[in-house]
């Protein structure tokens, strides 16, 4: 062990916190501006953040919490503005430069090879040399043991990490930066993955961190963890920080407002089309098995025809599970019930055939062949409609002129329909899919997060098909996480959360308050 | 875009215009020089090596051994291919066709047909040995999820082991001193050979037509079909494919069968046009053979077409070499270097053909409409 490891700093380093002020910054950040094409992800963010301190930073997803995490860890390079740590600038080309700098991140899904011990994860990259060429084992399982006594982690380093449960694991995470010298941790979604008595030995663990002289930045949305375990919160709104404040004087309910903004948009006046005819019916839908945490928990809901029912909810609450099940792409228990039909049992094929439109969430992924012609993605998913097929055979002839259809009607901007997918902007490959997906009169649309990523015009021109398409009787289950768009778009709201239907709203009369509680899983508290 | 290197090296992505012929064609003048580097190193003669080869590859008799060579690389490639377009790597070609062929002879020779159903029967059982064999790989991955590389290179073996103890203990009969083989299949089952190109005795395989057939066939399945768009889809995105409906399990199983199916016919040229028996000559290695042709081709019927030919000539040229006391394996080198410079190449030619692609859209938009087109800031 050489005399420059993490121990030897902490000692001092320690010793140092005791005495002097608590005011002493570990990181600032000073008007970090990050633009990406057609978008301006982080504006002017201005972070402090003390030594010695848990410090929360809370804000939707897509607010920009992510980009500002990979800026400080050296994985993005902003634009304009200045980092500080420990009070002098940095510039960070890669993380190696942020390691360097004693800043570590544990990120939300673990980096861990399985079949590896936790000591050869904790090394693995920075294995300690003897003579040369051999491995030092045993001084690194001193270390280990050393940091791991240091800050109450109570981690063995000799076992496999697959025998091992998901708290340890992630304290082998947090041990693992530790070990390469962090001395600021950026903990990206640390609950997210653990039941609830696994959050509070973290929130333990964290304490004992700091109290090390350790700092921690706490990437969250769930405001009653946060409000537990931080000394202070910053809040991050459309890119930019818009409050600091500190958990004692706020409430859940403040906190939820400041994240959400305090004047939620009024939905457009019109004329209700939702009918009394039911499109969709699910009932007790549920996707995990008993004993762990459901990812789906009897989630029941009806959609009539002509109506937008919205789904409101933190990203990663079981809005993707929904999707997935009752497109039958994950297997789920409960019943689907699509025009008085039981499709429950149907493949995802039979239920696209029998008239659901379906616009992923990933459009990228799971909505288009990106390396093949437009009038090739027009058939995708659509493998049984006329249009496309005869019989055996793939109908070119009669999918090209629907492509030509749909880039006319939907006003895709391409020069033609045998340029690949990926050459289209975001907006008019959304375009496309939503064209695709309003072909062939179906009777419900699933459409998650419709607008995401693409440049107002088309979003503005999303937002009219589905008005549209509604006004004719389609029923679409709306998943965003825009509430422009939900209350915008919506008949009727229900709010998901850990899985579960938690409330439900008119969007005509919801209050900023109401839907930043019930979103955050703050309602019980506040 | 987001395409895989493994999605362009398996010719999932299309490659268009002048790009699509100019890479290979500079892989091979690499390779060449690759060759005239290794040949100088050695202290042989560059210009004239390659002379003597141009000059034995093009004689007639050598003309018709490349056709023959490349009709069974052909086939081989194309049953690589069908797989490789799905993401699929059959390595079991090998073995699939060794069993196909030997079990393939050992019917053909037990029975006696009128001519057309003799050599049909021979070719529908190898067909279907093929099919079964690969189908092991491909039912042991839909419903256990076991990886095909690992199960068709075990299955390789197995059909080593199998191969020989059904020739040497059941169906094996002693053609000559030092060789066995399985009964020599009648005449009414060999498939003659044809005269086309003059100035030799040595004909050009009958079953060169099924070859032929089956590139065809590869084409049209895969790109005029359902199923072939469905294979297609799942090679380029499984994701999408489960999100759009495509059964991906029943899809791997039947890729497997499809793709056994072709391999089985990998022996039956040289079987029923002129060996007429499995003996201890069968060829080995085929499948592997099929494997580069593939890449080579980019699993693009033409594509494998021209790679099969040139793998004939390079193979049937180097014949020549050991006269001139030089290497043989002079010319495995040139093929390894081949294969290599060419993955490369189709690489640096996508890169390019895609950021050409994306400017020419946008330079086409930017001309067409200039008036409403904006990215507003989402922030």
């Amino acid at each position: 062990m050489t005399s420059t490891g993490p121990l030897g700093t902490l000692t001092q380093e320690a010793s140092i916190s005791t005495e002097t002020t608590v005011s002493e910054v570990a990181v600032q950040l000073e008007g970090i501006t990050k633009r990406f094409p057609g978008v301006v992800a982080n504006r002017d963010i201005h972070l402090t953040v003390q030594k010695g301190h848990i410090h929360a930073i809370v804000g939707e997803n897509g607010a920009g919490k992510s980009t500002l995490m990979k800026i400080l860890y050296g994985m993005q390079r902003p634009d304009e503005g200045e980092i500080r740590v420990n009070g002098s600038p940095v510039t960070f080309h890669t993380p190696g430069d942020a390691i360097s700098a004693g800043i570590g991140m544990v990120h939300q899904h673990f980096m861990l090879a399985d079949n590896l011990t936790v000591l050869e994860n904790v090394i693995l990259g920075s294995e300690p040399k003897k003579g040369g060429l051999g491995l030092d084992f045993a001084a690194a399982r001193t270390k280990i043991k050393e940091i791991s006594d240091a800050y109450g982690l109570g981690i063995e380093p000799d076992v496999l990490v697959e025998d091992i449960g998901v708290g340890a694991r992630q304290r082998v995470e947090i041990l693992k930066v530790l070990y390469r010298g962090a001395r600021i941790l950026i903990l990206d979604e640390p609950t997210a993955v653990l039941v609830p008595h696994e959050v509070d030995e973290l929130f333990e663990n964290l304490h004992g961190l700091v109290r090390e002289g350790i700092t921690i930045i706490f990437i969250s949305h769930h405001l009653d963890e946060v409000l537990k375990v931080a000394d202070a919160i910053t809040v991050i709104r459309r890119g930019t920080t818009v409050a600091e404040v500190e958990p004692k004087s706020v409430t859940a309910r403040q906190l939820a407002e400041l994240m959400v903004g305090s004047e939620l948009p009024s939905p457009e006046t019109r004329e209700s089309t939702v009918t009394d005819v039911v499109a969709l019916q699910v009932d007790d839908l549920t996707i995990g098995a008993d004993g762990e945490r459901k990812l789906l928990d009897g989630v029941t809901l009806t959609i009539h025809k002509g109506e937008v029912l919205g789904i409101a909810g933190v990203e990663g609450n079981g809005q993707a599970e929904l999707v997935e099940a009752i497109m039958g792409i994950r297997s789920s228990t409960g019943t689907i019930t699509l025009a008085g039909v039981e499709i429950t049992s149907w493949t995802t094929l039979r239920r696209r055939d029998a008239g659901i439109g379906y616009i992923p969430e990933d459009r990228h992924r799971h909505g288009l062949l990106l390396e093949a012609p437009l009038w090739e993605n027009r058939i995708l998913g659509h493998m049984t409609e006329k249009v496309n097929v005869r019989g055996w055979w793939i109908n070119r002839r009669g999918a090209r002129a629907d492509t030509e259809r749909i880039v006319k009607d939907y006003d895709v901007r391409t020069p033609g329909i045998d340029v690949f997918a990926s050459a289209l902007s975001g907006g008019n490959q959304q375009k496309l899919i939503v064209g695709r997906e309003m072909s062939g009169e179906p009777k419900l649309l699933i459409a998650a997060h419709p607008t995401r990523g693409v440049d107002v015009g088309a979003q503005a021109a999303i937002w009219d098909h589905l008005r549209t398409a509604r006004a004719a009787g389609l029923a679409v289950l709306l998943i965003s996480a825009d509430l422009d768009e939900l209350i915008g778009l919506s008949d009727w709201l229900k709010v998901i959360h850990r899985g579960e239907i938690v409330a439900e709203f008119d969007p005509a009369a919801v209050t900023p308050e109401q839907l930043g509680s019930a979103m955050t899983g703050a309602g019980e508290e506040a | 875009m987001s395409s895989s290197f493994t999605d362009r090296l398996l010719g999932r992505v299309k490659l268009t215009g002048w790009v699509s012929l100019a890479a290979p064609l500079l892989a091979i003048l690499f390779a060449a020089l690759v060759t005239a580097i290794v040949l100088t190193l050695t202290g042989n003669p560059v210009i004239d090596t390659f002379i003597t080869l141009v000059d034995y590859g093009s004689q007639p008799r050598s003309l018709v051994l490349i056709i023959n060579n490349a009709t069974t690389y052909y086939l081989s490639a194309i049953a690589v291919a069908v797989g490789f377009r799905m993401n699929l790597f059959n390595i079991g070609v090998d073995g699939q066709y060794r069993l196909a062929g030997l079990v393939a002879a050992a019917v053909g020779g037990a029975v006696t047909l009128p001519a057309p159903f003799h050599p049909i029967l021979i070719i529908l059982v190898a067909m279907l040995v093929g099919a079964a064999w690969a189908g092991i790989a491909g039912v042991l991955k839909a419903t256990r999820g076991v990886s095909e590389v690992i199960s068709t290179i075990m299955l390789n073996t197995i059909a080593t082991g199998i191969g020989a103890y059904l020739l040497l203990e059941h169906w094996g009969v002693q053609l000559s001193a030092n060789d066995i083989g399985t009964k020599p299949i009648e005449p009414s089952g060999q498939v003659s050979g044809l005269a086309l190109i003059p100035g030799t005795q040595t004909k050009v395989f009958g079953l060169i037509f099924l070859a032929v057939a089956v590139g065809i066939g590869f084409h049209v399945l895969l790109n005029k079909t359902r199923f072939g768009f469905d294979l297609r889809a799942t090679g380029r995105s499984e994701q999408a494919a489960v999100a759009s409906g495509v059964n991906v399990k029943r899809m791997v199983v039947y890729a497997m069968l499809i793709s056994g199916a072709t391999a089985g016919l990998i022996g039956m040229p040289q079987l029923l046009g002129e060996s007429h028996t499995y003996n201890l000559n069968f060829q080995a290695g085929l499948g592997f053979t099929g494997i580069a042709i593939a890449l080579l081709g980019r699993n693009n019927p033409i594509g494998i077409a021209f790679g099969a030919l040139l793998w004939g000539f390079l193979d049937v040229s180097s014949n020549i070499l050991d006269l001139h006391k030089i290497s043989p394996e002079i010319v495995t080198i040139m093929q390894g270097v081949i294969v290599l410079s060419v993955v490369i190449a189709y690489e640096l030619a996508h890169r390019y053909s895609v950021v050409a692609e994306q400017k020419r859209v946008s330079r086409q938009l930017a001309g067409a409409a200039s008036t409403t087109h904006k990215e507003g800031a989402a922030a």
